[in-house]
This record gives C-alpha cells, structure tokens and sequence, in this order.
C-alpha cells in the first residue's frame, strides 16, 4: 500500500525512528491499532510535526490538545477549503459539501439543515429513538455470538438516519453502503475500482435527486432533504453540490455514532471495574457517554489548508501547507486531559474534548450523538448484564474513520 | 464580590457570589449551577455556555466581538441579547448581573 521507498511505520520502533521520518498517516498502523506510541512520541518532541514524504504527500501533524484548539479557532488562517480529510481531492471528481467550505457560505449551508439535529428537535426525536433501540435489542440472539457493529451500531445508525432524511426505511441500508463508499477508495476494499466508487455514488445522487424532486414546495417538512430542497441558501445547488452535502449528512450521521456505539462496548470490557461501576449506578450514563466519545474518537483527524503563514508551537507552517488536526492525539494528551489513557465513565469534565471539534465547524449532530448513546446504554442496562466481547475486533484500516468493522460479542442477561 | 443571577428556562433563580476576574461561565460551573455545559473550558469555540442577557444589563454587559458572534450565529437558540458567557469577565460593575439561560445548550 505504501509506496516501496517510503519507510514502513509497522516495521519501526515509535521510540527509536528518527522524528523527520515518522508518518501517522499509514494505514497499517491504524488497522493493526498501533498508532499509539507514534503519537505520544510526537506530542512530547515534535507537536507541530512535518513530514514531507507520504503517500498523501506532505503535511504537517498537530497532535497536543492546546494547538489543535489554536488551529480550530482561527478558520481565517486554517482553511477547510478544498477538504477536511488528509487526502487531496481528485480534480475531476470534486464533492462540493459545506464542511469543506468557509464562512460565509459555510454558516449559510450548515444553518439551512442543522435545525432537524437541534436540541428542540431532538426533543420530538426521542420516543422514536428509544423504540427503535428497544426493538433492535429485543431481536438479539441470547448466548450466542453475532457481529455486534452489524446487527447494533449500524442497523441503529441507519435507522437513525433514515428517520433525519425521511428516507425510505425499507432501503435504508443503501445509505450504509454509500457511507462505506464515500469514505473508502479501493485502497480499504470497499469497492475494487475508483470507477465503481463514483458509479455507486451517482447512484446515490439519482436516488435523492428523485426525493428531492418529490419533496420540492413541501415547505416546513422537517426532514434533511425538503429542508435543502427549499432552503433559501441550498435550493439552488449544483448536482455535484447536492451530492457532496449529501455525502456529509450520510457520513457525519453514520460512521461516527456507530464506531462510538462499538468502541464503548470494547472499552467497557477493557476495563471491567468500570462495567462494574455503570451496573452499580447507570445515572453515570450521560458521563459515560462523553467519555466514550473521547475514547473512540471516531474521526481520527480533521484537515486544514494555510491560507497564510503562520507561526504555530515554534514551527513555521507557510501558506499552502496541509495542516492535520489529529484529534485521536489530542485527546490523550495528558496536558489537557488527566490519565488520558484510562477510560473511566465518571470522569471530572469528561465533556472537554476534541471528538466533535471546535469553532465554526463544531459537529452539528453532537447532541443527537450523545442522545442516541445514552438512550441505547440506558436500554442496554435494563436487559442485559453483560456484553461480552469475545473474539479480536477488527478494525477498519483508514486514518480518518476510526472504528470498528466487526466486534464478536455474546449476551448476558440478567 | 459582585452577585449574579442565573435564571434558568423553567424559571428557577440561583444567586452566587462570584470573583472579580473570573467569567460569568466559570462562576456558573464553580457555583454548580446547572444548565451552562462549557465543552471547550472558555475558550469561545463550541456554545454551550450561552447565556441571554438581562435587559436592564445588556449596555453594561456589552457586545460580543467577531469570534464570538459567528459562533452565536450558528446557535439555533441565539437571540438579541444573547452571549457566550466565557467571554464575559466578571467586575464590581457588574454587581448584580441578571442571566438566563436557554432551555438547551448546542
């Protein structure tokens, strides 16, 4: 995967190679989860950190909790623009999406669709979360092992998401699949050719496109696609552009809460004093929540372009530069955070942290995140005793989606 | 010290005493007042200490500057005489600051 005169990190020692030569953006060691040590090294000897060959050519790395947080707050230097993710997008195949874009237009695009994820909707949202969450549990097998990111965190996310975008429920694990095929090329096994990427995606416009045609006039309909249909800053969008946005509601909605979703699972029996704290007091849920968010951390990263230059942590980052925002360092930077490598559910302000982001590009959908969490632990907690992790997870190789494509478990109850 | 109110959506009123120098946020937190989350720790860049101001206290209180506003601008809950409290410094003229605070943070 990597090219042949790039130094292989998995076949390197994090405490001896030499600090130019350190590359965080390799795939193996996010798939074989050894990350770890690579950035601690950077955190403590180079927190602004130039690597300048990859196979995503050169970039620097932020990796300490506090320059992470100078970089967010300044969109003016630190551009999202053309893309958040450390990849360059292909030149003949861009995806317009608001995430990717500056103020103004940015806040014009985001206010148009973040009403149907704000707390006053959420409140409506609620009953129907916990139904779905009671009947997903309900069809699980006891005493038996099944693959828990498929039948929970996936089927609870796709309905989630379904439910936002009013999308037909009984194609809804369409939208899983062209999550998958957003974020992952050819490189991760998700699809076998770039071609057959942008195929399915077109597909995935085609299929909206005819929602949207059905849904235009519906003003006041509260869901994703009447809301971009109709909206003053979004109804005149490119087909391209619609697509894009569409790509960042499915993806921001889907992989994320579900690697969450599976992460506190294996964080829980990682730690089996802390499982037993949660039986002995589920009120430490809504905590629990944020620290298995900071856990997960299930964007690794965020990306930004200098748009000028910039003197950050004493490095000199010139305009033009890729900058990457390494979230999954930031929250295990014991600066910031206290024993950041421990995972424990009542933890003092466990909502400082880095996995939703700061500044103007904040995760709009945090707080359906955190509700859709806490409702399924919540539900989780009155069925079963335990659930078992009882094979290796296996992890999906990309430096941007963090998480989990299989967790064998078996159930407990009471 | 100066005293502030928090009034919170439902209507219920917490006095503290808060320090000079300290925010309006952390004052909040100190006390144990609920409903201001303070996810980035007051540094003006998530919304969850929104606070809307009194109208007797809006001029003393002043106005948010460019950082601040554009993140109010993307608070859905945001109105007239809304600030992020992390940004307000807490001084004896503001001895008897009246806050409320929005039914949710985002």
């Amino acid at each position: 995967m990597s090219e042949p005169n790039l130094l292989r990190m998995i076949d390197c020692d994090p405490a001896d190679i030499p600090l130019d030569q350190i590359d965080v953006s390799q795939r193996e060691l996010w798939s074989e989860n050894v990350k770890w040590d690579f950035f601690k090294r950077l955190r403590d000897e180079a927190p602004v950190h130039y690597c300048k060959e990859s196979e995503v050519g050169p970039y620097w790395s932020v990796t300490r909790f506090a320059d992470i947080m100078e970089v967010e707050n300044n969109w003016q230097v630190f551009s999202s623009d053309p893309t958040i993710v450390i990849d360059d997008p292909d030149e003949d195949f861009e995806l317009p999406m608001f995430i990717a874009m500056d103020p103004p237009t940015h806040s014009d695009q985001r206010k148009t669709v973040q009403g149907v994820v704000a707390p006053a909707n959420l409140k409506v949202l609620e009953s129907t979360i916990r139904q779905r969450v009671q009947s997903i549990l309900d069809s699980l097998p006891i005493g038996e092992t099944f693959n828990w990111v498929d039948l929970v965190s996936i089927e609870l996310t796709t309905q989630m998401l379904a439910t936002l975008f009013d999308f037909p429920f009984e194609d809804r694990r369409k939208l899983t699949r062209w999550s998958d095929v957003a974020t992952g090329g050819p490189e991760t096994g998700v699809v076998e050719s770039e071609e057959q990427r942008r195929a399915e995606l077109y597909e995935c416009l085609d299929y909206f496109t005819r929602l949207w045609k059905e849904r235009e006039g519906h003003e006041g309909a509260f869901d994703l696609v009447s809301m971009l249909a109709n909206g003053e800053a979004t109804k005149d969008m490119s087909a391209q552009e619609f697509l894009g946005n569409l790509v960042l509601l499915i993806v921001g909605g889907n992989d994320t809460t579900r690697n969450s979703i599976s992460g506190g699972v294996l964080a829980l029996n990682e730690n089996p004093g802390e499982y037993a704290k949660l039986r002995n007091d589920p009120t430490v849920i809504p905590n629990m929540v944020s620290e298995i968010i900071r856990w997960v951390t299930p964007l690794a990263h965020m990306r930004r372009t200098a748009r000028s230059d910039y003197r950050l942590g004493g490095q000199q980052i010139m305009a033009g530069d890729k900058v990457v925002m390494w979230y999954v360092s930031g929250n295990r930077d014991e600066r910031s955070i206290d024993n950041p490598d421990q995972f424990i559910i009542d933890r003092p302000r466990a909502r400082q942290h880095l996995s939703f982001g700061f500044g103007v590009h904040r995760c709009m959908g945090n707080r359906l995140a955190e509700m859709q969490l806490r409702i399924l632990w919540e539900e989780i907690q009155r069925r079963f005793h335990m659930i078992e992790v009882v094979g290796d997870p296996v992890r999906i190789p990309s430096n941007f989606v963090h998480g989990f494509a299989e967790l064998p478990v078996r159930l407990h109850s009471h | 010290m100066p005293k502030i109110t928090y009034i919170e959506h439902d209507g219920t009123s917490h006095e503290i005493e808060a320090d000079v120098g300290t925010t309006v946020m952390n004052a909040a937190l100190d006390n144990l007042v609920p409903g201001i989350d303070a996810d980035c720790g007051g540094e003006c860049s998530c919304a969850t200490c929104h606070v809307m101001i009194d109208a007797a206290w809006t001029d003393a209180v002043g106005q948010p500057n460019e950082t601040e506003e554009s993140m109010l601008d993307l608070n859905p809950e945001s109105q007239e005489n809304s600030r992020l409290s992390c940004q307000i410094r807490v001084s004896e003229e503001l001895d008897g600051l009246v806050v409320n605070l929005p039914e949710f943070q985002f």
